[in-house]
């Protein structure tokens, strides 16, 4: 308990003196996160969107193939990149490990199932109605697959925020592929599980209470998107 | 089909600014993979800045158990090792994979527990008779179990003592060495232990615990820096490897060993080695 209230005075006392070393923190998470996020929604709603709009051999167990890797934890991401990335692996000359962008490959790895998943059940609740409307109404299948996405504007930001919440929160995977470097890939959640490793249990809790009110702002943000009428 | 298409087209662009943009990625970096103990007990951060200021280079610090320091130098992820397990240090040298093995420092293991100390080690003539005491006593212990340098001087003492450790009394934790402190603290346990980490855990209040048994000559505790081979690893920065060898085994890089924590904790955490008493 007297963790828990010094952690609160400690995230509220880095909040307003704006701490350079923990700013630096925050704002590298954010980098990388936000990054892996957009790339992975890129490359998740389009791949989920098809999926769920086109008749193939091996739909059924591609999709069950996407909701497997939801339970993808996250060290074995990690050490599944680093023995690609390691100087010993196929992609050791590209000179990516313990760098920031490995940690965004991590990361978008672990996004993009989430992103896929729910993309799809996303457009298979829809009704069908509105594919049928649009495309008797005139339109290309360019137009009536922006209609559809248009229409399941709310279940694809959620897509996106889920595979935020999923990034943001990871440790084992940006610990492994990034190293926890100071002033370099050390991000929120690799510092905190530096300062619990070291018993600053209460500046450790204090980063997780900063760390949850970053991202909260960015899903307000989010909201802001889910809300708006198109 | 056209939108995946722009999808593939803002990915790498995307890519490419995430991979040219940072101006961080153009300074010279150095890769030193070390033990838990010399970055948390604060050493490095008074060490390397200097360092870093001469010869206009980061470094890049990556704290690990000793085990994986050395297999990080193995694979040429990084350009200098930092550890404290002679055999795997005289190995990863003899099987080539690191050259120019130099003392650094050393401080000393020592073995913590509850006050009371209902194993009786206090009374011990050797940190072997120590452990065979705890096993006979069945009394809690709390084991790394890492790989690290810490976890393997004390499965020595194991040997030594000629206890093979299990049951209830035995923690096995796989953690680093401050949560494995907390842990013993936690649960009234025995634990082998660092001197520099337990001074800088006891003296901050995080948990309470005595020495009840040091001064082994088996205890001892030698820190060494090795350059992983560019014979092997030609990739690596070994000029820049062989600059951080020579820094830290300077008159200068040797003084801030024996001066660090004198002033927080009254006495030095590591003793210097290369340069027995630098001025």
């Amino acid at each position: 308990m007297e963790y828990l209230w010094e952690g609160i005075k400690e995230a509220i006392r880095l909040i307003i003196s704006v701490d350079h070393e923990v700013c630096r923190t925050v704002l590298l998470s954010l980098r990388i996160s936000l990054t892996a996020t957009a790339l992975a929604s890129f490359v998740g709603i389009p791949l989920g969107f098809l999926i769920s709009t086109h008749e193939f051999p091996l739909k059924r167990p591609t999709i069950t193939f996407f909701n497997t890797l939801l339970s993808l934890p996250t060290v074995v991401v990690g050490l599944f990149l680093y023995s690609l990335l390691s100087r010993q692996g196929p992609l050791g000359p590209l000179s990516l490990l313990f760098t920031p962008p490995a940690m965004v490959i991590g990361q978008f790895i672990l996004a993009t199932p989430i992103i896929v998943a729910l993309t799809i059940s996303a457009i298979q609740v829809m009704d069908p109605r509105v594919k049928w409307t649009a495309m008797t109404l005139g339109a290309g299948p360019v137009r009536t697959a922006l209609t559809v996405f248009a229409e399941s504007r709310f279940a694809l930001i959620g897509a996106v925020i889920a595979g935020f919440g999923r990034v943001i929160a990871e440790v084992g995977a940006a610990m492994m592929v990034g190293g926890n470097i100071k002033g370099y890939t050390r991000i929120m959640t690799t510092a905190i599980a530096l300062e619990t490793s070291k018993g600053e249990f209460a500046f450790a809790l204090s980063l997780g209470f900063i760390l949850l009110a970053v991202a909260f702002s960015v899903n307000i943000l989010f909201h802001y998107f889910q809300a708006k009428r198109g | 089909m056209r939108i995946k298409t722009m999808g593939k087209g803002i990915l790498i662009v995307l890519l490419l600014l995430l991979l040219s943009a940072p101006a961080i990625l153009a300074e010279e970096r150095l890769r030193l993979s070390t033990t838990t103990s010399t970055e948390n007990s604060g050493l490095l951060d008074v060490l390397l800045p200097p360092f870093e200021k001469q010869f206009n280079v980061k470094v890049d610090v990556i704290s690990v158990g000793s085990g994986k320091a050395v297999k990080l130098g193995e694979n040429g992820d990084v350009d200098v090792v930092l550890v404290h397990e002679r055999e795997l240090e005289d190995k990863f040298v003899a099987d080539g994979y690191g050259v120019n093995r130099r003392d650094v420092m050393h401080n000393d293991f020592v073995i913590i527990g509850p006050n009371a100390d209902p194993a009786g080690i206090g009374k011990a003539k050797t940190a072997a008779e120590a452990f065979k005491l705890i096993a006979h006593k069945r009394a809690p212990f709390v084991s790394r179990g890492d790989q690290s340098g810490t976890h393997s001087k004390e499965l020595s003492l194991w040997v030594k003592a000629r206890v093979r450790p299990s049951g209830r009394w035995y923690i096995e934790t796989g953690m680093g060495m401050g949560e494995v402190l907390i842990m013993a603290h936690e649960k009234g346990a025995y634990t082998l232990t660092d001197k520099g980490t337990y001074l800088a855990f006891q003296k901050e209040g995080k948990i309470n615990l005595p020495i009840l048994f040091e001064g082994d000559p088996t205890l001892f505790n030698p820190y060494g820096i090795i350059a992983v081979n560019p014979a092997r690893q030609p990739h690596v920065n070994y000029i820049l490897a062989m600059a951080l060898i020579g820094w830290v085994t300077s008159q200068e890089g040797q003084r801030i060993i024996a001066d660090f924590g004198k002033g927080k904790y009254g006495v030095p955490l590591f003793y210097p080695d290369a340069i027995k008493s630098p001025r």
